[in-house]
């Protein structure tokens, strides 16, 4: 059973039963979840969470359910000491939120389970979604657990993985010759016309508590502390802002200290409305026409977009933009430091963690977080070309060894040492 | 030929339930919401905030385009545009972090 009894439009206030709505009927603010914090501090331990289960659903008192979950194990993801991206990047206590590790390769899932959860408690027989590909798999993963009927939407232009990644769970794969501002329009439009559950439209209050789990997760695994320092993507704003609501809950749990965690954001240059906002000193997101090769952030239209600027004000963060030049740069650097393959959105907040140590932002001993929010074989296109080909050889010895030293010099003057 | 304007499910209470209605073309989209407040009494106050401006999660399109990257509430709307009017789907962090 969870803790929450309303739904409550964030601006004005006026509150709303726990129904699939997402907009206040007045204002059109934004509606969220309403929890009985006081009730769930007597809930809550930290010894009941370390008993539960290695999911998301460690943190199910903290999560607007009722049933039981559709579940494919999302969440609890690894947290890395980056010993040598550290070293490299003049950081002593960096970490990396790997949440590649996750059954779709990305930090959707958390979202999604939450969303499939409450839609099948809501009583829908398909889920939906507007998606730059990352979430089109999930959510075709979760209905395909659920026995659920799947349409979703993505823009036509994405990346092989991701159609993939999608097309293998047998849903409606719809797509659309557009941005994906326009497939979230044409989403939000269709949601009030098909009685389907639109995961990040009319399940979107529910659905957006799933990332706050990113939170949960990276200050349990500090031992019950919230970093000094998180650097996350952005491109609604969600994830940041719910991360960021996810610490601040522990805290009014008491389940941690109070938090002083710097909360930086990374948009791609191409793509940067949030950090252009930010820069500008306005809380006013101006929206733009996405180009950049991080098309998981590419979001011209950010909905969370002012509260993520309310959140980067409180919190004392720092918005960076990185070209696309960077973001493969951050994708490569990353994977040799650490041995872990990003895509994109990995690639822009290396290269923007990057940015921030060069520009003196991070202090060398903080505890910094980075989130690595989904696995680099979706975007395999953005990096092929900066890649060396394999070394191309007979099967003997001879042929191997010349093609080495063609390569580099260096493969056959070990070889001789060790000859010798 | 008369403009289309496609009303989201929040103010369809102020249009009889109709997913579309029909208006004349204008010369600003500010015009155009005078005359649908005088078809559908109270649909300006949900669209504009007390200074005029629209609503910050409220976005409108006129012929698909963001209005954003027209000319806002002086964009002109001319016979036989399609406007939608959309709200945007946003999160927040909660009274956790208020």
């Amino acid at each position: 059973m969870s803790f929450t009894s309303a739904l409550r439009c964030r601006e004005c206030k006026r509150e709303y039963p726990l129904d699939p709505i997402y907009v206040c009927d007045f204002c059109f603010g934004p509606l969220e979840v309403v929890y009985d914090y006081e009730a769930m501090r007597q809930a809550l331990s930290r010894e009941k969470i370390e008993r539960g289960p290695l999911s998301v659903w460690r943190y199910a008192d903290l999560l607007p359910c009722e049933g039981e979950p559709v579940d494919i194990c999302a969440g609890f993801t690894p947290l890395l000491k980056a010993g040598r991206l550290g070293e490299e990047l003049g950081l002593r206590h960096l970490y990396l939120k790997n949440d590649c590790a996750n059954p779709t390769w990305s930090f959707k899932d958390r979202v999604v389970t939450v969303a499939a959860t409450k839609a099948r408690e809501f009583g829908f027989g398909t889920l939906a979604c507007a998606s730059t590909g990352n979430l089109a798999n999930s959510v075709a993963a979760h209905a395909a657990r659920a026995g659920l009927e799947a349409i979703v939407f993505i823009p036509s232009d994405l990346e092989r993985g991701k159609i993939v990644g999608s097309a293998i769970y047998g849903p409606t794969l719809v797509a659309v010759d557009g941005s994906y501002d326009e497939v979230n329009r044409l989403c939000s439009e269709l949601a009030g016309k098909y009685p389907w559950a639109f995961v990040n439209v009319n399940m979107r209050p529910y659905y957006a508590e799933g990332s706050k789990t990113l939170g949960y997760e990276v200050a349990e695994q500090l031992g019950w502390r919230a970093p000094d320092h998180c650097i996350v993507p952005m491109a609604s704003g969600s994830l940041y802002v719910k991360i960021w609501k996810g610490l601040q809950e522990l805290a009014k749990l008491r389940l941690i200290d109070s938090v002083h965690t710097k909360m930086s954001g990374a948009q791609a240059a191409g793509c940067s409305p949030i950090v252009s906002a930010w820069e500008a000193g306005t809380p006013n997101i101006r929206p733009v026409r996405p180009h950049t090769i991080a098309k998981s952030l590419a979001i011209g239209n950010p909905a969370d977009g002012y509260y993520a600027l309310q959140v980067m004000a409180e919190s004392g963060g720092f918005g960076v933009a990185v070209s696309d030049e960077e973001v493969v740069e951050g994708i490569q650097l990353l994977a040799r430091a650490e041995g872990i393959f990003a895509e994109t959105a990995g690639g822009v907040v290396i290269s923007g963690l990057k940015r921030l140590v060069e520009a003196g932002r991070l202090g060398r001993d903080e505890v910094v977080v980075a989130f690595i929010t989904g696995a680099g074989l979706k975007t395999q296109e953005a990096v092929t070309e900066a890649l060396s080909p394999p070394l191309h050889v007979q099967p003997t010895i001879a042929s191997f060894e010349q093609a080495l030293g063609e390569r580099s010099g260096v493969g056959t003057q070990r070889t001789a040492d060790r000859a010798s | 030929m008369a403009v289309t304007v496609r009303i989201p499910t929040p103010l369809r209470k102020l249009t009889n339930d109709q997913e579309t209605v029909s208006a004349n073309e204008s010369r600003s989209l500010a015009e155009l919401i005078d005359a649908l407040e005088e078809q559908h009494p109270g649909l300006k106050e949900r669209l504009c905030d007390e200074t005029g401006e629209l609503r910050r999660f409220v976005n409108i399109y006129v012929n698909g385009e963001d209005v954003r990257f027209l000319s806002g509430l002086q964009t002109p709307i001319e016979a036989g545009a399609e406007v939608s009017i959309v709200p945007a789907v946003a999160g927040g962090t909660g009274e956790a972090a208020d």
